[in-house]
């Protein structure tokens, strides 16, 4: 047998990639997932956004998925079995994957990345996330109307931009409708474990919360909930309708496909370039799920005016007068927060107690 | 009518064959498993044993690979087959492995962004005494106070992982990395890297180093009078003592070896594949070791064999899995067959089946 070396071997994959696009064959579109395709939540969601994706192009393109692949160097060999494979797109979706797909991307410069949630880029990588903290908005307003304790759980997966800021943007918007309102956050450090999951929200519960939100990816939290009467949990990631009308009153839902279809086109057309997406509510990238009728009449409608509003882009959910959680000034009256800003966020505002574990 | 019939003594032939029926029976279990999935099972085992070694398009890259995922557990194994010889049960390698890892990873951050040669020694020593001091913490209270230590290694398994994820977050961030948790990678970092020795073998220095703990380990096991001991204690206790064996100072010795093996498996595994200390750097190669241990039936050579099989489902079972389409649980599940049927295959090896009538003592 032949020794090759690995980017000889990469070579000759991409030039015979490159001549098997012109002969109509499929383009291969990679897939490389945090959780089972089936967890009911983030993982599912992408993963069935790329379904959506394939039936939208039919036999043009062949999906390959790589189901619960570790952060860290497990994931580095996924995405290099797969470029090896043949693939042209790979969608690594987890915020972990970041420098792994770095790593891989600079040797295989013929095929394109594209990593969700991170914040590294480069010739053939580009990245796309969602602005979640607008939904988180909704949510802490409907929560600060319906908390009875004013206690609102909270159960936060890892101390990264991406949930403070959804963890502020709920809170800001409970207290303005709700000024007793008080957070109690629970840091799970996993994205997807529904024993953990179901353990913090049973400790939230025993604290007095009567409305658990939850940036992990399991429905564990709100079968959890459903034990007790009154309690109150909101969808993540994906709509978790199947726990409607209570205790799940209300979700955020990512909507991927969309600008899977935009991507995959834009491969096929050949224009494929970097990008820095970030879309919201206007784009329909951030979806609120349908709030139930558990929610009075009123809140319902005043979630529904913000949800207008916010994808109008006539109202945004760090807008100052606001503070920091040490009291000092963060944005004043009228001033709304820059993307810098909001991407590498570190800080609670003003309200919250506890501490960003460091 | 079948009954079992005890041997006198343990048949070697089986004991050699066990493992070969165990992975033949898997492959016959796991490919039932896989046409009830409706997929090809021929295509699902070719996949997972053949391609890895031999596709033209992955083997150049996964060979190596099979030597980069083998070499924790090799390293690991090694060190848990000496106590499980001895009766000491070491459950806790991956916490060992972690606090190794933080260790060594530590010691070399704080002197960031030094260019000295000396680094990458230092960070090697730092992580074997992590593992080892994480280990003596289960082996000091067996033999001051009888506790058990498979419950205290395990337990301290999930204190190391909330002590990784406190310190990727606080006292190891990057503080270039823009509030986000993860360590400076180390991987990049010359000073601090473990890379492949000869490119494109896979070949770094954990691998190295398990493959010296393999040679150590056999002439230990074969030569050494500790060795002697290990082997005495775990198949006469009574003889061991009457020969002078002191239990507790073995404890503190299988402890503290597979602890210091565990933790240079991270070491390693932190300044090269995996590069950083993030919140989730462990990935159950502690775990996955004891498998390995057992599969290898507790002999050095045996444990290199069962490591690059392991490792081969590996990576065969993530060809295999985006590939074929074949769900990650159904390569996990194919995975614990393995060792289900070694432990069920192993009653061979005490025992012997005999067909027919049980003759009744008159």
């Amino acid at each position: 047998m032949q020794r090759r070396t690995l980017l000889g071997a990469a070579a000759a994959l991409a030039l015979t990639a490159g001549g098997a696009l012109a002969q109509d064959d499929p383009l291969k579109v990679g897939v490389v997932l945090v959780g089972p395709k089936t967890d009911g939540g983030w993982s599912q969601h992408h993963y069935d956004s790329f379904v959506k994706m394939q039936e939208h192009f039919g036999d043009s393109v062949e999906l390959v998925v790589q189901e619960s692949v570790p952060e860290g160097a497990d994931a580095e060999r996924v995405m290099t079995q797969m470029a090896l494979s043949g693939a042209d797109l790979i969608f690594t979706t987890s915020f972990g994957y970041m420098d792994p797909t770095i790593n891989v991307a600079q040797k295989f410069p013929d095929v394109k990345f594209e990593h969700a949630t991170g914040y590294k880029t480069a010739e053939n990588v580009s990245t796309y996330s969602a602005r979640f903290y607008e939904g988180r908005a909704i949510q802490g307003h409907i929560a600060g109307k319906m908390t009875e304790s004013n206690i609102i759980g909270y159960i936060a997966s890892y101390p990264i931009p991406e949930v403070i800021r959804g963890i502020n943007s709920a809170f800001i918007h409970a207290k303005k409708v709700n000024p007793d309102v008080e957070f109690r956050i629970v840091w799970a450090f996993t994205w997807f474990d529904p024993a953990k999951e179901a353990d913090a929200a049973k400790a939230l519960i025993e604290q007095g919360a009567d409305v658990i939100l939850q940036h992990t990816d399991s429905t564990a939290p709100h079968a959890e909930a459903a034990k007790t009467e009154g309690i109150i949990t909101f969808g993540q990631a994906a709509d978790m309708a199947e726990y409607a009308p209570m205790p799940r009153v209300s979700s955020i839902i990512d909507n991927w496909a969309p600008y899977y279809i935009d991507r995959v086109q834009a491969v096929i057309d050949g224009t494929w370039e970097t990008v820095e997406t970030w879309d919201g509510i206007d784009t329909g990238m951030v979806g609120i799920g349908e709030i139930t009728d558990a929610v009075p009449a009123e809140v319902r409608d005043e979630a529904l005016a913000m949800k207008e509003a916010i994808a109008a882009g006539e109202y945004h959910p760090f807008t100052g007068p606001l503070n920091k959680q040490d009291g000092t000034a963060w944005l004043a009256e009228g001033e709304v927060a820059d993307d810098g800003t909001l991407l590498g966020m570190d800080f609670y505002v003003e309200g919250l107690s506890g501490e960003i574990p460091n | 009518m079948i009954a079992l019939e005890r041997r006198p003594e343990p048949s070697r032939a089986w004991q050699y064959a066990t493992p070969l029926l165990a992975v033949a029976l898997t492959m016959v279990a796991g490919g039932l498993m896989f046409a009830a999935l409706g997929k090809d099972p021929f295509a699902a085992i070719r996949t997972i044993f053949w391609d890895p070694l031999f596709h033209p398009q992955f083997a150049a890259f996964s060979r190596p690979q099979l030597l980069v995922k083998a070499g924790p557990l090799i390293l690991i194994a090694i060190g848990l087959s000496l106590g499980f010889r001895a009766g000491v049960w070491n459950i806790g390698a991956e916490g060992q492995y972690i606090v190794g890892a933080l260790c060594g990873a530590a010691a070399g951050l704080a002197l960031y962004p030094s260019d000295s040669v000396l680094i990458f020694p230092m960070m090697v020593l730092a992580g074997a005494l992590g593992g080892w001091a994480w280990a003596m913490i289960p082996a000091i209270l067996k033999t001051r106070f009888n506790t058990n230590e498979i419950l205290v290694s395990l337990l301290l398994v999930y204190v190391a992982e909330n002590l990784m994820a406190s310190l990727a977050v606080g006292a190891l961030r990057n503080p270039e990395g823009g509030g986000f948790p993860g360590s400076r990678n180390l991987a990049q970092w010359d000073a601090a890297s473990n890379p492949e020795l000869i490119a494109g073998t896979g070949m770094h220095w954990g691998v190295a180093a398990a493959f010296i703990a393999v040679i150590l380990a056999y002439v230990l096991l074969a030569r050494h009078l500790t060795g002697f001991h290990i082997r005495l204690t775990g198949e006469a206790p009574r003889a061991a003592r009457f020969a002078g064996v002191s239990p507790a100072r073995l404890v503190i010795f299988c402890l503290g070896v597979s602890g210091a093996l565990a933790g240079l498996a991270g070491l390693f595994e932190v300044t090269g594949p995996a590069g950083q200390i993030s919140i989730d750097f462990n990935t159950g190669y502690g775990f996955t070791a004891i498998i390995v241990a057992f599969l290898g039936r507790l002999h050095p050579v045996g444990i290199l064999l069962a490591g690059l099989l392991m490792a081969l489902t590996y990576i065969g079972g993530e060809l295999a899995s985006f590939m074929l389409g074949i769900p990650a649980a159904a390569i996990q599940a194919f995975q614990g067959m393995l060792l289900f049927f070694l432990l069920a295959v192993d009653v061979l090896t005490n025992y012997r089946i005999r067909l027919g009538r049980r003759e009744v003592a008159g």
